[in-house]
């Protein structure tokens, strides 16, 4: 069935310069797997090398995050919208906090 | 590429670095892009997941959390930034990059910085000495992830 994958900014580039891809699939997998067979430079920034979904990736199917579904079986339906929603972590120096 | 941020805009991260101060704040700009330039058109503040360490922790693990935490670490909640995006969006914006302080600490990337860097965004870094902002810079990454690239930032007059 048809979705649309939403694509944030820093992975345009690797996209075809696409803010929204539509893609046809049934589960999560299936949609990011399709995605990053159609666009394979999006593959090291969404997945390690083994396979997995990468720590900093979050996906969200409609509002809610695909960790407290079914993670990538979360089944799909017609015109469900993933996005892909990158972590966006950081900080200063390591210190010790104890004290 | 150079970063186009209004007075207004650099007040209002500079503000958010004294309020949240001794902890890290952040937040998201929201802009337009062209190939030579992103134009920051809004600042939006977050709040530090960092400050909800359990659910901060199930969402990015931090490797020494006996050293780690809202004074030197910050996460955006994602559910969060997906509003703001979806949002900005709807505006014809889109989200141009990131910002956060470092609390007592120079205005420079630091490792946990780089590591948890996307391409292309910009990361504005405001430090806050004992309560005070001080140097604002900007920072890109590098295509080969090495290090981050000092970006130039053109501040424009306030709109009105
Ligand atoms: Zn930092």
């Amino acid at each position: 069935m048809p979705v649309k994958v939403i694509i944030p900014t820093p992975l345009r580039q690797y996209a075809g310069k696409q803010d929204a891809i539509e893609i046809q699939a049934t589960t999560v997998a299936e949609a990011l797997a399709g995605l990053t067979t159609q666009y394979s430079d999006l593959r090291k920034h969404l997945f390690t090398e083994d396979g997995k979904l990468r720590n900093f990736v979050n996906v969200y199917l409609n509002d809610e995050d695909i960790r407290y579904l079914k993670k990538d079986q979360t089944p799909l339906h017609d015109n469900d919208v993933i996005s892909i929603v990158p972590s966006i972590a950081g900080g200063s120096h390591l210190r010790c906090i104890c004290s | 590429m150079s970063l186009k941020l209004a007075d207004q805009h650099l007040d209002s991260i500079r503000a958010h670095g004294a309020r949240d101060y001794p902890n890290e704040c952040c937040g998201i700009l929201l802009g337009k892009a062209d190939d030579n330039a992103k134009q920051v058109v809004e600042v939006v503040p977050l709040a530090n997941l960092r400050h909800d360490p359990k659910r901060a922790q199930e969402l990015l693990p931090l490797a020494e959390p006996a050293r780690e935490s809202e004074r030197n670490r910050f996460l955006i909640d994602p559910l969060e930034q997906l509003k703001v995006e979806k949002h900005a969006r709807a505006r014809g914006l889109d989200v141009v990059g990131y910002y956060h302080s470092h609390p007592d600490h120079p205005a420079r990337p630091s490792t946990y910085d780089r590591v948890h860097a996307w391409p292309w965004y910009s990361y504005v870094i405001v430090a806050v000495a004992r309560g005070v902002p001080k140097a604002l810079t900007s920072w890109v990454l590098a295509e080969d992830r090495s290090r981050f690239k000092e970006e130039e930032i053109l501040q424009l007059p306030s709109s009105a």
